[in-house]
């Protein structure tokens, strides 16, 4: 299958005055052609700075990418420019964000903000670009999209603003898209919507996505694939069966069990993970999550697993559990 | 876990037709329109709705932090609503509150003794050696360390703030707590913890909770009845396991399949009803029925009259034209 995206033991830390903060730690993982991609962690585990050191938006400094590559069909990012960036994002890698409201220009019309884009990566005249971003509000559902395209941000429903922001971050077909907590902002019957907006669209277009979000319920809806981070690296990744049927890692495991199901009984008690996630400006030697784990030993603290495959090559887990030597493999 | 079981006839709280208005320059926000309900003692009431829908400010006005329009709020025999504001302080003992946001509802400059303290002060119950001793037996209720009593909330995580707001409403040894939205601003590994100790709490002190969320999974697992409100009004109204897994209302069955299941086989497998557009605006709502804009099942009726709110089966209150 031909990889899109390849990230390559990315490191990025944030200069702050308490020191360097580690944000991300290492990161390895790889986005297929046309798949969606979920990231999920808790907060401060660096699924953010992970997508948003892919489009090259965090502040340089205090942000500071230490190692690692980004390679998006093959470029590796990193190496490029700012300018050069100018010319990716929007066209071949498009963004959601998660608060629809201080993501939208307030002072710009909502059709302007989509033909931004258009006019500047496709060549449009702004004509031509009007008459697209009416097509594409339409395309995401908004009633009366020859009305709405003169209309401000402040005129759309939370909602229709995501709607919105997807038109603007589709307009002009990107190849990969990437969707930071893009419901986490809605209400649920909202939610749906948008959610099945997204599907249609990756169908219709062909479009891979990557999908940060904390809500397992959305990664089970949306994704063929899921990463799990936690203090600022992949623990464990796999396909959604295998990360939801069979997780590998106690930090996969616990976060499975923490979330109540609506589908279930209500006398199965809930197992929280005790205790928090390491200060990432003094960031554990061993595994992250050994001070939270039950199953700690004292490797664990030494010594930071690697990733290795558990029950084949698409699923891989980082725990000294799952090491070959402890599974009595060689 | 095990619970006392409730008497389905002590009634805590009793709200009858309650309506809470916010004038707005010439125009009226029906926040809450004539909701009633009781709470029975020992139980949570789980409340649930999309943002606007008046649980929030239902909550509030139970606790009288807003004056209600109209309706009665009767607790333990006792109508609140006609009371002034001197008259309710010996009340505010019995019922308090757990605010969503624990980083805004915890004073940044009082230490976290302090805040806990506030509420002893305020009511007189300890000062001196046994103020400093009850505050460290709230914090250990709440598995806080109590040498921790000087530290300021910064020095906190957000699964320990909301932590000291459960300690802060417990001080008062209240009866009743309205919990807004409690969990919803922590991580899921963090909100099972935060669950977990408010029904323990229950259990061991008999409180009685009003439980506000938009976490439908989360609401069905902590409360013994769930309401369901749409735009000021409630919808439906049964016993937990019944609401989930016999909607009537057409909104609860929306807002039920609206919900992914964190379970990839049962996503694929999954018929969803997807509500069109937006809840409609509470200053100018639709005739008739709240809902009938964005239901399904919509019929003539629906537009000229509201539906009564009636028990249609024992303890399972719906209204809806579908069910007249």
């Amino acid at each position: 299958m031909e990889r899109i995206l390849e990230v390559k033991d990315l490191h990025v830390s944030f200069h702050t005055y308490a020191g360097e903060v580690q944000a991300v730690r290492g990161v390895n993982f790889h986005v297929n052609k046309g798949e969606a991609v979920a990231i999920v962690g808790e907060s401060g585990c660096g699924k953010s700075v992970t997508s948003q050191t892919i489009m090259k938006l965090i502040p340089m400094p205090p942000g500071e990418i230490k190692k690692g590559q980004i390679l998006f069909q093959g470029d590796d990012l990193v190496k490029k420019s700012n300018k050069e960036m100018e010319s990716i994002r929007g066209k071949d890698i498009g963004m959601i964000f998660q608060d629809p409201m201080t993501s939208l220009n307030p002072t710009m019309t909502i059709g302007n903000q989509i033909m931004e884009g258009l006019i500047k990566h496709q060549n449009m005249s702004k004509a031509a670009a009007k008459t697209r971003a009416v097509e594409l509000l339409e395309i995401v559902g908004i009633p009366q999209p020859d009305r709405r395209v003169n209309q401000y941000p402040h005129e759309f429903s939370g909602g229709m603003r995501q709607r919105a922001m997807i038109a603007i971050s589709l307009a002009c077909s990107p190849k990969l898209l990437i969707a930071d907590e893009p419901t986490t902002a809605l209400d649920v019957t909202i939610q749906a919507q948008i959610l099945d907006l997204m599907k249609d669209l990756q169908k219709k277009m062909g479009t891979s996505i990557i999908l940060i979000t904390h809500d397992l319920g959305v990664v089970a809806e949306m994704c063929d694939r899921v990463v799990v981070m936690y203090a600022g690296k992949v623990i464990e990744e796999g396909t959604v069966d295998e990360i939801f049927y069979n997780p590998q890692h106690p930090y996969t495991k616990g976060l499975l069990r923490s979330v109540p199901r609506l589908d279930l009984d209500r006398d199965e008690p809930l197992t929280p993970i005790f205790g928090t996630p390491p200060d990432l400006l003094r960031p554990p030697v061993g595994c992250g999550f050994t001070a939270r784990c039950e199953n700690a030993m004292r490797v664990c603290q030494e010594i930071d697993p690697e990733l290795n495959d558990v029950n084949g090559p698409s699923h891989r887990a980082a725990c000294w559990l799952q090491h070959p030597l402890a599974q009595g493999r060689s | 876990m095990a619970k006392k079981p409730i008497d389905q006839n002590d009634n805590l709280l009793e709200i009858r037709d309650l309506k809470k208005y916010f004038q707005i320059g010439e125009n009226t926000l029906k926040a809450v329109d004539g909701v009633s309900f009781t709470i029975k003692r020992g139980e949570t009431l789980g409340i649930v709705g999309e943002s606007g829908c008046g649980k929030s400010t239902a909550g509030r006005t139970i606790l009288k932090l807003y004056d209600p329009t109209e309706g009665q709020i009767i607790f333990e025999g006792k109508d609140l609503s006609k009371l002034s504001n001197s008259e309710m302080k010996p009340l505010r003992r019995e019922m308090q509150m757990i605010f969503q946001d624990p980083y805004a509802s915890l004073n940044p400059r009082m230490t976290v003794g302090d805040i806990i303290g506030e509420a002893l002060d305020i009511h007189g119950l300890a000062s001196g050696a046994k103020r400093k001793e009850r505050i460290q037996e709230l914090l250990s209720l709440v598995s806080l360390n109590p040498e921790h009593m000087n530290r300021f909330p910064h020095e906190f995580s957000g699964g320990q703030r909301q932590r000291i707001g459960i300690a802060r409403a417990l001080a008062v040894e209240p009866k009743f707590i309205v919990c807004d939205e409690p969990i919803s601003a922590l991580d899921v590994s963090v909100q099972a913890q935060v669950v977990n100790l408010l029904e323990q709490l229950q259990e061991k002190m008999g409180l009685t909770y009003m439980f506000i969320a938009h976490d439908l999974s989360m609401v069905k697992y902590i409360s013994d009845r769930v309401g369901v409100m749409y735009l000021g009004k409630m919808v439906e109204l049964a016993e937990s396991d019944k609401l989930y897994s016999k909607p009537l209302h057409p909104y609860t069955q929306a807002l039920l399949s609206a919900i992914p299941i964190p379970d990839p086989e049962i996503e694929r497998n999954r018929e969803r009803i997807v509500l069109e557009g937006d809840v409609p605006s509470p200053m100018n709502p639709p005739s008739g029925c709240n809902f009938r804009t964005r239901c399904p099942k919509a019929m003539p009726e629906c537009a000229a009259a509201a539906p009564q709110w009636k028990e249609v089966e024992p303890n399972h209150f719906v209204a809806c034209h579908l069910y007249n």
